[in-house]
């Protein structure tokens, strides 16, 4: 898909939100990805002239962070922990795996481009380890057993629904516009919370813990 | 109370992240309260409480909130700014993407109160770009925000006025640095500033700009309700409130716990179920990656600021990371500094080239062909990157390594002369003894 005069006008909506139009640039380079599934010179070019920059200045930007991509992402972007905590519990497992089973390493997309792979850095997920991220969606608590089973799915166009995520998986394209600032309006689905983030919360119920009274709380509708 | 949920109270309501959900729970009635106090007042009761920065550097935060420079002259006079620092991913800590997650109406009236109390109409909050549902949660969050008038033009027909832009990063760990943070919001590499000056003068666009980190700025509502003397009746004398403990690794139940600052490592894995079956702590992080290990003979330290300092760490974010006799220490240090060395921005020569080399020493001592000289030669480089770094990436990245040599220089020793790692990385493993294993 090349990009359109459409893009460009979206570009300047990212523009218009911020008190300086530099600060677009993180958001409209996620955009320019959401239209080619990469980061294409094209898409510089046009990130560079609708902010007056050179394309050098952009491109020193767009290589500095690791979620841009120099080559198109796969349908489906395989991202496993392997950061201490997640590598230990398993990850260093599982992406040995993946790797094994897809016949591609690090930052490699399958032949018939559905599926890229990577490994990740902490997720910000360790009480859920070992974690793998499809398309930056949570993939809790998997084994390597899972993981096959997870990317298998994802070739056959049938990808189950995150742990902590929207009801189905996005595509990467989607999923880049959302990064972007451009809501797909999924953010009511999924789940709340996940079993570890209310464990300490069902703990304290269980006994009893609560924190002392507030001196004059405001009337809600407590328990 | 061991346990003192505030922040966490309503994580288990199904729609917790809902404005409905949130409303009905109380929510944006510290709002209402906020806009008839004058800022000063706001200010003064973060302050009183003895909030500390909950993003690891346990800073003042009403203190920073003081800084920012107030009237009509000189820089007071540029627009002020307030940043939420949401780009968890010091590796351990997992508390605030949960908390977005599960409460995100909490984190954008915290930062509706904040910039009203720092005097700032313009609000970002910097999300790491790799918690896709985050994201969505806190765009639904701000918008409904916006419809509900809780953002907005003239905010309750207070008169005050506030943008919020949610603002996805795009991967580098230095990002969560508060002035490489700000260089990547201005749309450049993600790089630290030389300080002074620092931020609550010359921040985003060289104007005052507060930065503060969610859980921070999630705490601010229960403070302006519940007062500073109630905030501070929790904790200890110089760690006051609540906060948010996020254990990992080999025990029972991981998860978040919320509880007083000064609580231990003990007492929460007595309350959570210990240790997984049939295992002992070796060594654990008080606060991430970037904080020095403690071992079983730490158990009883309090997880304080003073607390964790005196027993040689920092608290940092509270991320504490259990490893357990399976674990090999070679292993999982060399592991953290290859991370420190993918994720330093190439800023500061001894960060940039020390994690370098210190990747390949390790590499060797891991596999067996490190000697002695090598070991000498990784704490002679620690000692040359220490201090001699724009930010704090560079003191945190020789962390693991200054205390892993400290507490299991043998188990170094035991690699050496061909031997290589004596652990079967199996048996470290969640599912070492499921069917599901690795077939």
């Amino acid at each position: 898909m090349a990009l359109s005069e459409h893009t460009r006008l979206e570009l300047r909506e990212i523009i218009a939100r911020y008190p300086q139009p530099r600060s677009a640039l993180l958001p409209m380079l996620h955009l320019v990805q959401s239209e080619e599934g990469y980061v294409t010179s094209e898409g510089i070019t046009l990130c560079a002239e609708e902010l007056g920059l050179t394309q050098a200045e952009v491109g020193a930007v767009a290589t500095f962070y690791t979620m841009y991509r120099r080559k198109p992402a796969g349908t489906y972007h395989v991202g496993v922990c392997t950061n201490t905590l997640c590598a230990v519990l398993g990850g260093d497992a599982i992406l040995s795996g993946l790797k094994d089973h897809l016949g591609i390493g690090h930052n490699e997309t399958t032949e018939d481009g559905r599926l890229s792979l990577e490994h990740i850095e902490c997720n910000a997920a360790c009480d859920y380890a070992p974690v793998v991220m499809v398309n930056w969606e949570f993939y809790d608590n998997q084994t390597p057993g899972s993981a096959r089973d997870l990317v298998d799915a994802c070739r056959e166009g049938n990808p189950p629904p995150p742990t902590r995520g929207a009801s189905s998986l996005c595509t990467f394209r989607e999923m880049s516009r959302v990064l972007a600032g451009f809501p797909d309006g999924r953010g009511s689905e999924g789940v709340q919370a996940g079993a570890p983030t209310l464990v300490g919360l069902e703990i304290a119920k269980s006994r009893g813990d609560v924190a002392p009274p507030m001196p004059d709380a405001p009337a809600t509708s407590e328990r | 109370m061991v346990l003192t949920p505030v922040l966490s109270r309503h994580w288990d309501d199904a729609d917790s992240f809902t404005l409905e959900g949130y409303t009905r729970r109380g929510g944006y009635t510290a709002l209402q309260r906020a806009l008839t106090m004058e800022p000063d007042a706001i200010i003064a009761a973060v302050k009183d409480a003895g909030l500390r920065g909950r993003g690891g550097a346990g800073f003042p935060t009403g203190m920073k909130w003081g800084f920012i420079p107030q009237g009509t002259e000189g820089q007071a006079a540029k627009p002020h700014y307030l940043v939420v620092n949401a780009d968890e991913s010091e590796p351990g800590t997992c508390k605030d993407v949960p908390m977005m997650m599960a409460t995100p109406h909490l984190l954008v009236e915290g930062v509706a109160i904040a910039a009203y109390a720092i005097r700032s109409s313009f609000a970002v909050i910097y999300v790491r770009g790799e918690v896709l549902h985050v994201i969505r949660r806190l765009q639904q969050a701000v918008a409904d925000a916006y419809a509900a008038g809780h953002l907005g033009q003239d905010i309750g027909g207070s008169g005050f006025s506030l943008d919020v832009v949610v603002h996805a990063g795009s991967g580098a760990y230095i990002c969560g640095e508060e002035t490489a943070l700000l260089d990547s919001l201005e749309g450049y590499r993600g790089q630290p500033r030389l300080r002074p000056p620092f931020p609550a003068t010359h921040g985003l666009y060289a104007s005052p700009t507060v930065v503060n980190n969610v859980e921070s700025i999630a705490s601010v509502p229960a403070i302006v309700l519940g007062g500073a003397e109630w905030f501070a009746s929790m904790g200890t004398e110089k760690s006051k409130g609540f906060t948010l403990y996020s254990l990992s690794g080999h025990v029972k139940n991981p998860g978040q716990y919320e509880a007083p600052l000064g609580i231990t490592l003990r007492q929460l894995l007595e309350l959570s179920g210990g240790m997984r079956e049939g295992s002992s702590l070796k060594f654990w992080t008080p606060g991430g990656s970037s904080t020095p290990l403690l071992t079983s003979e730490h158990l009883d330290v309090p997880l304080d600021y003073e607390g964790v300092a005196a027993a040689g760490s920092m608290l940092g974010t509270k991320a504490l990371q259990c490893f357990d006799q399976t674990t090999c220490a070679v292993r999982a240090i060399l592991r953290w500094t290859e991370f420190y060395a993918h994720e330093s921005c190439g800023k500061c020569t001894p960060c940039r080239e020390g994690t370098f080399w210190m990747v390949q020493v390790l590499q060797r001592l891991e596999t067996g062909t490190g000697t002695e000289e090598d070991l000498a030669t990784l704490l002679d480089t620690c000692d040359n990157i220490f201090g001699r770094a724009f930010c704090a990436l560079a003191d945190g990245a020789v962390s693991p390594i200054v205390s892993g040599v400290q507490y299991f220089r043998e188990e170094f020793v035991a690699h050496m002369q061909g031997r290589g790692c004596p652990f079967d990385p199996v048996a470290s493993t969640v599912f070492a003894a499921t069917a599901g294993g690795p077939a």
